[in-house]
């Protein structure tokens, strides 16, 4: 990018070469910086990831039992989920801020509102893949309700769970980045606003921060896909 | 637990909301216990109706159901369930558990200790013809006919005086079909339980049952009585009609060679070659002579030449 003298040199410790020249990518900046900007801001992201699918599984696991309970609830529930959904999430980072402030609060109802669009159906979906004929042959056999919902209903609901999980944490550590440029001083976001705010934005740090979101998403997908083969050995049984 | 149950329908009636005609209508049915009753009949009959009435999936308006002589109406609902074997046609294997443990379901729910139930799913491997190492493998890992074969295995785990079938080979091919059938008639013999076996099949019906109850649109027994007898006296038109016309040859199918009255040996010449083995039926031993052009056929017992059998004896067996 334009060289020359007008550079500014942005304010990250004492810039070599290669950051003064703001080369593409300088690993000795990444290297320099992890302890005091890049790994912190990956562990808060972990952070907020890992706060608003656990509330969001919290809240969205007894609503999809309740709407599979009782039929009538699972349109209203699944309207009010998906409501949330269709608010872009920049618009309610800015909505919230009026009530609960800069906070990680804002954060994470955001988040929170958001995984729910993406657990809620799954877990329904889920608890509903038992086949009419499983059910019947259950019943027959005189399992309980309660013993079908779970000896039969919730294993068979995994596989659909944790496909959920899956989408709701690649696309929170995603929409957390943009928490980070837009609330809090939180998460991989940070970084990025700050070299964006920079006359001349830092490469190395937009492009460090960027990479480490999208390890830390790929990685996450691929513990979940790990813990499935671990927990449900039955669909990897071939004929 | 006794090894079989009598099974009683006294005046039960079941009509669903919104039809006008009774699904079952005032069925009355006294099964004797150890006796495999098929309930054969047009779709619209009302026998997988009930079938499930029997095991209360299905509640009925009124009239009473009785397992041995116990209204199952006053019976708590898991412990009437638990205690009689249920087969459907879908089989309904539990995916996410291994064949071992979904023959266990029963025994597992009673409180059996795990190697009562292990070794209880071996010996029912066994007797349906699968193999002891097929307990740790996923129903997706099984055909359609060894599927079946589990889904009887799980029926019969804590040993039910009554089984419940619901077209439990309808959807299976027909070699394979044949194949269970006929285990399952020999199963019950050595099992010596009652088996309620609802098929639309009136072959199948007339092959496995004991007695068959043959039900009408409207949920109206027409007849209930012994395969043969249905065959050699058909109530009314509608049974002569589901029969088919070919009920003197069903009835052949019915007896082996073996079990009629034979001529001596000698008093008419056979060809040596034209010979049947003594379980043939006698339907089958008619159409070959038919084959064989020939009057008459020696049948044989093992090595041994017991009679000769006779085109001209047929229609005295009618």
């Amino acid at each position: 990018m334009g060289g020359g003298g007008g550079t500014v040199i942005p304010n990250f410790g004492q810039g070599d070469s290669c950051v003064t020249g703001d080369h593409t990518f300088c690993w000795g900046w990444v290297h320099d910086h992890w302890s005091d900007t890049l790994g912190p801001a990956l562990w808060q992201h972990v952070e907020l990831t890992l706060i608003a699918v656990a509330i969001g599984f919290a809240i969205a696991f007894p609503l999809a039992l309740l709407a599979h309970r009782f039929r009538r609830l699972e349109q209203p529930f699944g309207a009010v989920s998906a409501l949330v959904y269709t608010i872009p999430s920049l618009a309610l980072f800015q909505l919230l801020i009026p009530f609960t402030g800069l906070t990680l609060t804002t954060v994470e109802i955001a988040l929170v509102g958001y995984t729910l669009v993406m657990l809620y159906p799954n877990i329904v979906a889920g608890l509903r893949s038992a086949s009419d004929d499983v059910i019947e042959a259950a019943r027959g056999m005189g399992l309980t309700r309660m013993q079908i919902l779970m000896r039969v209903e919730l294993p068979l609901a995994v596989p659909a769970i944790i496909g959920g999980l899956r989408i709701a944490v690649v696309s929170t550590v995603a929409i957390a980045t943009i928490a980070g440029i837009n609330v809090t001083s939180m998460g991989l976001g940070y970084p990025i606003y700050s070299a964006l705010r920079d006359p001349i934005p830092f490469k190395t740090e937009i492009y460090s921060a960027g990479l480490l979101a999208v390890a830390l998403a790929l990685g996450a997908d691929l513990l979940l896909v790990a813990l499935r083969r671990a927990v449900v050995p039955w669909t990897r049984a071939a004929r | 637990m006794p090894e079989a149950a009598e099974i009683v329908f006294d005046h039960v009636t079941k009509k669903y909301e919104g039809r006008d005609e009774a699904a079952v209508d005032d069925l009355s049915l006294e099964i004797p216990a150890g006796t495999f009753c098929v309930l054969v009949g047009p779709s619209g009959g009302g026998k997988t109706t009930a079938l499930k009435m029997v095991n209360r999936l299905i509640p009925f308006d009124s009239g009473e159901i009785r397992i041995d002589g116990r209204n199952i109406e006053q019976l708590p609902l898991t412990e009437l369930r638990r205690g009689i074997g249920y087969v459907i046609q879908q089989i309904g294997l539990f995916p996410h558990m291994a064949i071992g443990e979904n023959i266990a379901t029963v025994p597992r729910l009673l409180g059996w200790d795990k190697k009562r139930q292990r070794d209880r799913s071996v010996e029912l491997l066994e007797l349906v013809g699968l193999d002891a190492s097929d307990a740790s493998r996923y129903p997706s890992q099984l055909s359609g006919g060894q599927r079946q074969r589990v889904g009887l295995a799980r029926a019969l785990a804590a040993d039910p005086p009554l089984l419940l079938m619901d077209e439990p080979f309808g959807a299976l091919d027909p070699i394979t079909r044949h194949r269970l059938q006929t285990e399952l008639r020999r199963l019950h013999r050595d099992v010596g339980k009652s088996i309620i076996f609802v098929t639309h099949d009136i072959d199948e019906a007339i092959q496995m049952g004991d007695r068959i109850a043959i039900l009408r649109e409207g949920g109206v027994l027409a007849q209930y009585d012994t395969p043969d007898a249905i065959l050699a006296h058909p109530a009314d038109d509608f049974v002569a009609q589901f029969i088919g016309g070919d009920r003197a040859l069903r009835r052949l199918a019915l007896r082996t060679v073996g079990e009629v009255p034979l001529q001596a040996l000698g008093t008419t010449v056979a060809a040596p070659d034209d010979w049947v083995a003594s379980d043939t039926t006698v339907r089958n031993a008619v159409s070959l002579m038919l084959e064989l052009k020939t009057e008459s056929l020696a049948v044989k017992d093992g090595d041994r030449f017991v009679g000769t059998f006779r085109l001209s004896d047929v229609s005295s067996l009618l």
